[in-house]
């Protein structure tokens, strides 16, 4: 009797570690991605967004820290403030105020930079239509089995981002440029976070599959900042990238958490604003996402069971002397820019385009003043019948 | 009057000549598209067909049989597939199949895309006790006839019986529904099917004009080992035949770099039993993102990079087994991660005893080390793939690297796969450029899109009539051209303007020109109706 159980209870546990082993494998090749990028953007510039550059720069390092390599994250940041003349604490970039942790850290590349961070630039990353000089840092060459991470922060309002201080990005804008990138499968599943004013409204136009959206506050609410830091004099942290890097900081590469667990970061008790997300869109259960599938950068593994039987032996690699001595490759540069053409080019016929501006208020003044006086010589004259000699 | 005339010729003025030259002005510049062609692709029907040849030994058919095989039959399978019948007799007079295989092969060089099927008796030893086809390495198969068919049977059964067999072997050797359909998985949404074509699908590298291949040499150790490894001479050697038969794929380019101090990302544990250390296979995940930061990769171009590192353990953790899911050490210490490349470990340990002065100067085995290196790139490159069916008898890889029947069937996907995405972009592309009217669409863009479709309807009439070679090189074309115009750097939609924006735009600009002309036009009108009806109030 004790031995049937013994056996049953053995035989059980075998059973179980064996499915075990099988839906390991099968969560291997449930998610889809082969590998992993991240484009992280903060959008603002000026000394007093210190708190953007330092949520971007936290969300960085997370993704670094959890595998996503340099070469596959395109970090956009509109401006220097680790660099900044009114950084009293040169070469750091604190999240938290007694200035706990440096997000600047010591490794960090940063692919565009100061003005480079354009609403053309941004668009041009995300659809691949770049110039053929771009390096290849500065391209997303995603493919059909790669997760995106897209991070965006930055003032915001309802529809639109804020670029700079002088431009913007429209919630239809950036639908279209998912759509381009779903056509030409640049992405299998794209996260969109957004830590910005009415940052839903930003989620609200997406119409391509696969994308999931975290918003940090809903439409007609504003996101606010974490707190100041008084030795620094400028607030350090938006408060709801400042819970999800806390959040962050608990996930290691093996972590099984998943995105039911990212939604509830940052309740409305915590960031006053109420964070938003949006699934309707996305194939699978959130449950089943792992935050790794887009944070981190697990990759799937096989084992090598083949191997071919080589017996050739090598053959030796000849130097082939001409004329006894050996025959130099040159080299040499490519032409990086085309000088003789630029300093002989002639001068462009530029397309003509109708007056604008001055010129038409200065056309519609004229226009003005004339009936003016023609409807005053009318009333001046008209009225009178005309002059009859008797 | 004299008003009158000077408003009526202001109007006319803005309406004839103002409203037309704004209206050319503020258009964008749209070269012509070959829109119509462009949706005559978009119901892609694809149509392959390959050419097989069965030649019947003596024995299969007895001789009155042998004047009534038809000599040509076609056959269309399902709808995508169709196929070429050939038969005739010959004699076969060789022992071993791998000799047939070479000698069959001198008898007709087959062209590429086609396959010679050798039907022997029942009865032939040629082939072993539980093979019943044996696929060689050029592009024949040898095909034993089944027993049910020795008795009294007549021609039809013959040929009946044979069909589904040779349908078979060429399922396995040129292509079948689902590669086919995994090579579609661009258009055609994959069904989630069972993992193994998930796993399949996810692991090659995708069709690409180009591809990088690195080999790196790390050593964590430089202390205790100095090696030494011929990569030139066993790339020369052992890769370079393989690369050279798929040059009509992609361009490959080659490079190598040694690495010191680079460490694995994970900790080794120490095995007892076997005195060895061990990384089971959990771990092996983590191992390749801390060393990829330090690979470097050719900044230059943005081909896909093929990874193969060769680690040789430092000597405190030598050595060192990878063990799989069932804690069995892996016989060629090598794994590999799908779309990325490979890792081997190599252990040195044996080559020096413990009274060995450090540094050791050792020399690697490049020919072990290439051959784990080439299977590898084989699974990655998409020419490996899934099991062959029972009872069959695949020849083991060739020095060559590949067989011509695996090529052939690289190509057709390849060629199907490339065509399939060519589509997608030019249909894509021209449904983006009707639905976003502000786009300016340059000469060169048009062009591009026009050479992009005629390579495609080439290649299709290619695939076709069988021709593999050139359907492959028009579909790279098809490719090359249509990415091109895709990705076009001018063809960016900045110009998104809400109606209330072209409002608030045009209004201040042209309200106050207009209010003056409208009002003066409306005074006109008022007084003629006015002077009417004067004229009627006096005529009363």
């Amino acid at each position: 009797m004790k031995i049937l159980t013994l056996w049953s209870l053995f035989s059980t546990y075998l059973l179980a570690s064996s499915l075990n082993i099988e839906n390991h494998a099968a969560q291997f090749f449930s998610s889809g991605h082969t590998n992993n990028w991240a484009v992280l953007v903060c959008t603002s510039r000026f000394w007093f967004n210190y708190r953007h550059v330092a949520n971007t720069l936290s969300v960085y390092r997370s993704v670094k820290r959890l595998g996503i390599p340099d070469s596959h994250i395109v970090l956009m940041l509109a401006d220097d403030m680790a660099c900044n003349h009114r950084n009293p604490k040169p070469a750091t970039v604190f999240s938290h105020k007694n200035m706990e942790l440096n997000v600047y850290g010591d490794d960090v590349e940063v692919d565009y930079r100061g003005y480079e961070v354009t609403v053309e630039n941004f668009l041009r990353v995300l659809t691949g239509r770049l110039p053929p000089s771009t390096p290849r840092s500065k391209r997303l060459l995603s493919d059909d089995r790669s997760n995106i991470l897209i991070y965006l922060t930055g003032h915001g309002g309802n529809g639109f981002l804020k670029f700079q201080d002088s431009e913007e990005i429209s919630n239809v804008e950036l639908a279209d440029a998912f759509e381009q990138m779903w056509q030409k499968r640049r992405y299998n599943e794209l996260l969109f976070i957004i830590d910005t004013c009415q940052g839903a409204s930003m989620y609200e136009r997406f119409y391509s599959p696969n994308l999931m959206a975290l918003a940090s506050s809903q439409v007609g609410e504003d996101s606010l900042s974490h707190q100041p830091d008084l030795a620094i004099g400028v607030h350090l942290m938006d408060r709801y990238t400042f819970y999800l890097l806390e959040f962050l900081e608990d996930i290691h590469p093996a972590s099984k958490t998943n995105m039911n667990d990212l939604f509830k970061v940052c309740p409305k008790s915590q960031c006053v604003s109420t964070p938003g997300h949006r699934t309707d869109l996305f194939l699978r259960d959130p449950g089943s996402v792992l935050i790794t599938d887009f944070f981190g950068s697990v990759r799937k593994v096989e084992i090598t069971m083949e191997t071919i039987n080589l017996t050739d032996p090598i053959e030796q690699v000849e130097q082939s002397p001409v004329n006894g001595e050996l025959q130099k490759e040159r080299n040499s540069y490519v032409d990086q820019l085309p000088v003789s053409e630029i300093i002989h080019q002639k001068p462009k016929q530029r397309d003509w385009h109708p007056p604008d501006g001055f010129i038409l208020g200065l056309w519609t003044l004229i226009l003005l003043v004339f009936f003016k006086t023609l409807a005053f010589q009318e009333t001046a004259v008209g009225s009178k019948p005309p002059y009859r000699v008797q | 009057m004299r008003g009158q005339l000077a408003a009526l010729s202001i109007a006319a003025v803005v309406i004839l000549i103002g409203v037309p030259l704004w209206w050319r002005t503020t258009e964008t510049y749209r070269a012509w598209l070959p829109v119509s062609q462009i949706q005559e692709l978009a119901n892609l029907q694809l149509q392959l067909s390959a050419d097989v040849e069965v030649v019947f030994a003596r024995g299969t058919v007895t001789p009155e049989q042998q004047k009534k095989v038809p000599l040509t039959l076609t056959q269309d399978d399902e709808h995508v597939v169709d196929g070429d019948l050939r038969t005739t007799i010959c004699d076969l007079m060789v022992t071993k199949y791998e000799e047939a295989d070479l000698s069959l092969h001198t008898l007709s060089e087959s062209p590429c895309g086609s396959l010679v099927v050798y039907v022997i008796p029942e009865s032939s030893s040629l082939l072993p006790e539980d093979v019943d086809v044996y696929v060689g390495q050029r592009r024949t198969a040898l095909l034993r006839i089944g027993a049910q068919t020795r008795v009294g049977r007549t021609l039809e059964q013959l040929l009946s019986h044979l069909e589904p067999r040779v349908k078979q072997v060429l399922q396995v050797m040129s292509f079948s529904h689902t590669d086919i359909t995994a090579a579609l998985s661009d258009r055609v949404r994959l069904s989630p099917g069972n993992k193994e074509s998930i796993a399949d699908s996810m692991r090659a590298f995708k069709s690409s004009p180009g591809y990088e291949i690195t080999f790196s040499l790390l050593n964590p150790d430089p202390k205790s080992h100095r090696l030494h490894w011929d990569i030139e001479g066993a790339v020369q050697t052992y890769i370079q035949p393989l690369l050279r038969k798929l040059a009509p794929l992609a361009n490959f380019s080659i490079d190598s770099q040694t690495l010191y101090y680079a460490m694995l990302g994970v900790n080794p544990r120490f095995d007892s039993s076997r005195s060895a250390y061990t990384l089971n296979s959990d771990s092996l995940a983590h191992v390749i993102n801390p060393v990829e930061a330090r690979l470097g990769s050719n900044a230059a171009s943005s081909n896909p990079v093929l990874n193969f590192l060769l680690y040789v353990p430092d000597a405190h953790h030598s050595p060192l087994h990878i063990n799989d899911h069932k804690k069995q050490e892996v016989p060629s210490n090598a794994f590999h991660s799908p779309r990325w490349g490979g890792i081997m470990v190599y252990n040195v340990n044996d080559f020096y005893g413990p009274e060995a002065a450090f540094p050791v100067d050792i020399n690697i085995d490049m020919a072990k080390v290439m051959g784990v290196f080439l299977a590898q790139l084989r699974l990655l490159l998409g020419v490996q793939s899934s099991a062959p069916p029972p009872r069959f008898l695949v020849a083991p890889c060739s020095s060559a690297g590949i067989a011509d029947w695996e090529l052939d069937r690289l190509m057709w996907s390849r060629s199907v796969e490339n065509i399939a995405t060519a589509t997608t972009t030019i249909t894509s592309l021209a449904q983006l450029l009707d639905q976003i009217g502000n786009i300016v669409i340059n000469d060169n863009i048009a062009q591009q899109v026009s050479s992009a479709v005629t390579s495609l309807q080439l290649a299709v009439a290619e695939l076709e009539s069988g021709n593999l070679r050139f359907a492959l090189q028009y579909s790279k074309e098809a490719i090359l051209a249509s990415e091109r115009a895709f990705f076009d750097p001018s063809l960016l939609h900045l110009l998104y303007f809400p109606d209330d924006q072209k409002f608030a735009i045009y209004i201040p600009l042209f309200l106050p020109m207009c209010v003056p002309i409208l009002l003066s036009l409306l005074k006109i009108v008022s007084d003629a109706r006015q002077r009417r009806r004067e004229k009627h109030a006096k005529a009363d």
